[in-house]
C-alpha cells in the first residue's frame, strides 16, 4: 500500500507534472487568445482579460461589421473545390501505383514527393504571372488550382499507402468472378478505401482552409479567404485585439475540429512524410 | 509484381488487345494526376527559371529583356541576400533542434502510462492544425509591447524592469519568431517520435532491466538507437519545411524592423510582391531552391529505400 502510494507520487512528479507543463505551453497561447476574444474591448486595456465576465460582443461585431461570413464562404468554396480536384485525380493514380509495375514507377512516385519539398515562392511567382495573363486573378478557380499543387501530391501518397494496405487477393478474386480490372477497382477497392479517402479529403480541406500566401497573392477584392481577412484586420484594427482574436478563433475553428476528428489516421501519412507540417 | 492473371477465354486477337490494354491501363490511370501536376507545378517552375534570366519588372510589362545570368551575379553582391542567408541559417539551426528536443521530451512522456494520456495526445497536436496567420496573430498579441502577456508576466516576476517591444526590436524580433515556430512545429516531432517509440519491442526493456541496466543506459542503448531512423527522417523533413516557411514571419513582422527578420524565401517573395521585380525575385527563389536541394535529395533517397 505504501509502495503503491509512493510510485503514484513518483509518477505524478516525473510524468504528469512535466506533461502538464508542456500542455500549458502548447495550449496557453490558444486559450489566452480565446479569453481575449471574450473580453469587452473597453476592459482589455484597463483591467486585462478575465474569466469572470465574458461577453460575445467581439463576435457580434465580427459578423455584423467586418463581414466575416462572406470570407468564410470563400474559404469553404476554395477548400471544397481543392478536395474534389485532389481526390478525383489521385485515387486512380494511387490505385495504379499500388497495383501495377511499370517503368519509371519509382521516379513518378518520388516526383510527387519532390513537389512538396519545393519552396512555395518558386511556384507563387509564376502562378501569379500566369493567372494575371489569363485574367483569372481574384477568382476561386485560381486558388483551387494553386491549392491543388499541394493537395494532389499529398493525396497520391496518402492514397497509395492506404491502398497498399488492402490485400491484392481481393482484386484478383473479383476478377476471377468476371469483373474487369476497372470494375474491380470501382466496386471492390474504392468502397474499402472510403475511410482513407475521407481522412485524405479532410486533411486537404484543412490545408486549403489554412493556406495564406496563395490566398494573399492570387485573391483580391472579390475572393478573400478567411486567412487573408484575418491578416487584413491586423493592419486595420491594430489596437482592437478583442476583435482580432475573435477573428482568429473563428478562422481556426473549422480546421481545429476536423483535425481532432481525423488526427489518428493522419499519423500514418505523417510518418511517411506526405503530410506537410 | 504484375497481378494481371485474368483468365482469357477469347480468341488470340482480343487476347493481344487485352495484353496491350494491360500495358496501357496503369499509365492511363496515372495520366490525369501526372498531366495536371506537369501543367500546374512543373511548367510554372520552368517559367520561374526562365523569368530569372530576364529583366522583368511587372509595372513595365513590355520590357522582358534577356539578361542571361546577370540576376545571379547581382545576388552575390547584394548585401540583403547575405543578411537573409545568415538569418535563414540561424532560423534553421535554432528552430529544428529546439523542435526536436521538445518533441522528444513530449514523446517520451506520452509513451508513459498515465490516466489522461489519450487526452494529452489529442491536445498536443492542436498548434499544428491552426492556420499560420492565426498563430502569427496570437503570438503578436502575446509579444505586444504595451499590453502583451509576456511583458506583463516578466515584469511581475521581476525578470524585466521595463517592457520590451519584442517584435519591434531588431535584436529580439528573429528570436521571438523562432520561439513561435518552435511552438508550431514541435508536435510534429512528438507524434513522429512517439510512433518510433511504440515500434521498439517491450521485451528489450525487460531484458535490460533484468540485467540491471539503469533507465539512463536503457534510454541510451535501446531507445535512442530505436528511434534514430525516425528522428533523422523527421529532422530532414522539418529542415526543409522550416527553411521554406515564411508565412509566420510575413504576418508577424513582414521582414522588419529593417532587414532583421528577412529569410531567403521571404526576401524573394517581397522582392516580387513589393518591388514587383519578378526577374530578380525568381533568381532569388532559384538560388534558394538550389541551396536546399542537397537536403531534399538526401530525403528522397531515404524515401526511395522505403518505397521498395
Amino acid at each position: 500500500m505504501a509502495l503503491g502510494r509512493k510510485s503514484t507520487l513518483n509518477r505524478v512528479l516525473t510524468v504528469d507534472l512535466p506533461m502538464l507543463a508542456i500542455l500549458v505551453f502548447t495550449l496557453g497561447p490558444y486559450l489566452w487568445m480565446l479569453l481575449t476574444s471574450l473580453t469587452a474591448e473597453s476592459e482589455l486595456f484597463t483591467r486585462g482579460p478575465s474569466i469572470f465576465d465574458l461577453v460575445w460582443s467581439n463576435y457580434e461585431r465580427l459578423f455584423a461589421n467586418v463581414g466575416f461570413a462572406r470570407n468564410m464562404l470563400d474559404s469553404f468554396i476554395i477548400a471544397a473545390g481543392t478536395v474534389v480536384v485532389g481526390l478525383t485525380l489521385s485515387v486512380t493514380a494511387a490505385y495504379s501505383f499500388s497495383r501495377f509495375d511499370f517503368r519509371f514507377k519509382k521516379v513518378l512516385l518520388l516526383q510527387f514527393l519532390l513537389i512538396n519539398m519545393f519552396p512555395l515562392v518558386l511556384l507563387i511567382l509564376p502562378l501569379f504571372v500566369l493567372m494575371r495573363q489569363l485574367g483569372l486573378l481574384d477568382t476561386h478557380f485560381a486558388l483551387i488550382v494553386a491549392n491543388s499543387t499541394i493537395a494532389i501530391p499529398f493525396s497520391v501518397w496518402m492514397m497509395t499507402s492506404y491502398i497498399n494496405g488492402i490485400p491484392k487477393s481481393l482484386d484478383e478474386a473479383a476478377m476471377t468472378d468476371g469483373c474487369s480490372r476497372l470494375q474491380a477497382m470501382r466496386k471492390v477497392i474504392l468502397p474499402l478505401c472510403a475511410p482513407g479517402i475521407i481522412a485524405t479529403g479532410i486533411y486537404i480541406f484543412i490545408t486549403a482552409w489554412n493556406e495564406y500566401l496563395y490566398a494573399l497573392t492570387l485573391g483580391g477584392q472579390n475572393v478573400r479567404p478567411i486567412t487573408v481577412a484575418v491578416q487584413t484586420m491586423i493592419g486595420e484594427y491594430q489596437v482592437q485585439w478583442g476583435l482580432l482574436t475573435a477573428g482568429g478563433i473563428v478562422g481556426a475553428l473549422p480546421a481545429t475540429i476536423l483535425f481532432l476528428i481525423v488526427q489518428r489516421r493522419l499519423v500514418g501519412g505523417l510518418t511517411q512524410g506526405a503530410v506537410k507540417g | 509484381m504484375t497481378t494481371t492473371s485474368v483468365p482469357e477465354q477469347e480468341g488470340p486477337t482480343s487476347g493481344r488487345r487485352a495484353a496491350l490494354w494491360r500495358q496501357v491501363m496503369p499509365l492511363a490511370l496515372l495520366s490525369p494526376a501526372v498531366l495536371v501536376t506537369l501543367a500546374i507545378v512543373f511548367f510554372p517552375m520552368i517559367q520561374t527559371a526562365w523569368m530569372s534570366l530576364h529583366n522583368y519588372v511587372l509595372f513595365r510589362p513590355k520590357n522582358f529583356d534577356w539578361v542571361g545570368l546577370q540576376n545571379y551575379f547581382n545576388i552575390f553582391q547584394d548585401e540583403v541576400f547575405w543578411i537573409s542567408l545568415h538569418h535563414t541559417i540561424l532560423w534553421i539551426v535554432i528552430t529544428v533542434p529546439a523542435q526536436a528536443l521538445l518533441g522528444l521530451a513530449t514523446a517520451l512522456l506520452l509513451n508513459q502510462k498515465f490516466p489522461w494520456r489519450p487526452l494529452a495526445r489529442a491536445l498536443i497536436i492542436i498548434p499544428w492544425a491552426l492556420p499560420s496567420v492565426v498563430i502569427a496573430l496570437m503570438w503578436a498579441w502575446i509579444y505586444d509591447s504595451n499590453y502583451g502577456i509576456l511583458n506583463d508576466l516578466l515584469l511581475r516576476v521581476g525578470i524585466l524592469e521595463t517592457s520590451i517591444p519584442w517584435l519591434a526590436n531588431p535584436d529580439t524580433a528573429l528570436y521571438a519568431i523562432i520561439l513561435t515556430l518552435t511552438w508550431q512545429g514541435f508536435p510534429f516531432f512528438a507524434v513522429m517520435i512517439l510512433a518510433g517509440l511504440q515500434s521498439i519491442p517491450q521485451s528489450y526493456y525487460e531484458a535490460a532491466s533484468l540485467d540491471g541496466a539503469t533507465p539512463w543506459r536503457q534510454f541510451w542503448h535501446i531507445t535512442l538507437p530505436g528511434i534514430s531512423g525516425v528522428l533523422f527522417t523527421a529532422i530532414l523533413l522539418r529542415t526543409i519545411w522550416v527553411a521554406n516557411s515564411m508565412d509566420v514571419i510575413f504576418v508577424m513582422t513582414g521582414g522588419g524592423p529593417g532587414y532583421s527578420t528577412y529569410t531567403l524565401p521571404l526576401y524573394s517573395f517581397l522582392e516580387a510582391r513589393t518591388n514587383l521585380n519578378f526577374g530578380y525575385g525568381s533568381a532569388l527563389a532559384m538560388t534558394f531552391t538550389l541551396m536546399l536541394l542537397g537536403i531534399v535529395i538526401l530525403y528522397l533517397k531515404r524515401s526511395a529505400k522505403a518505397v521498395q
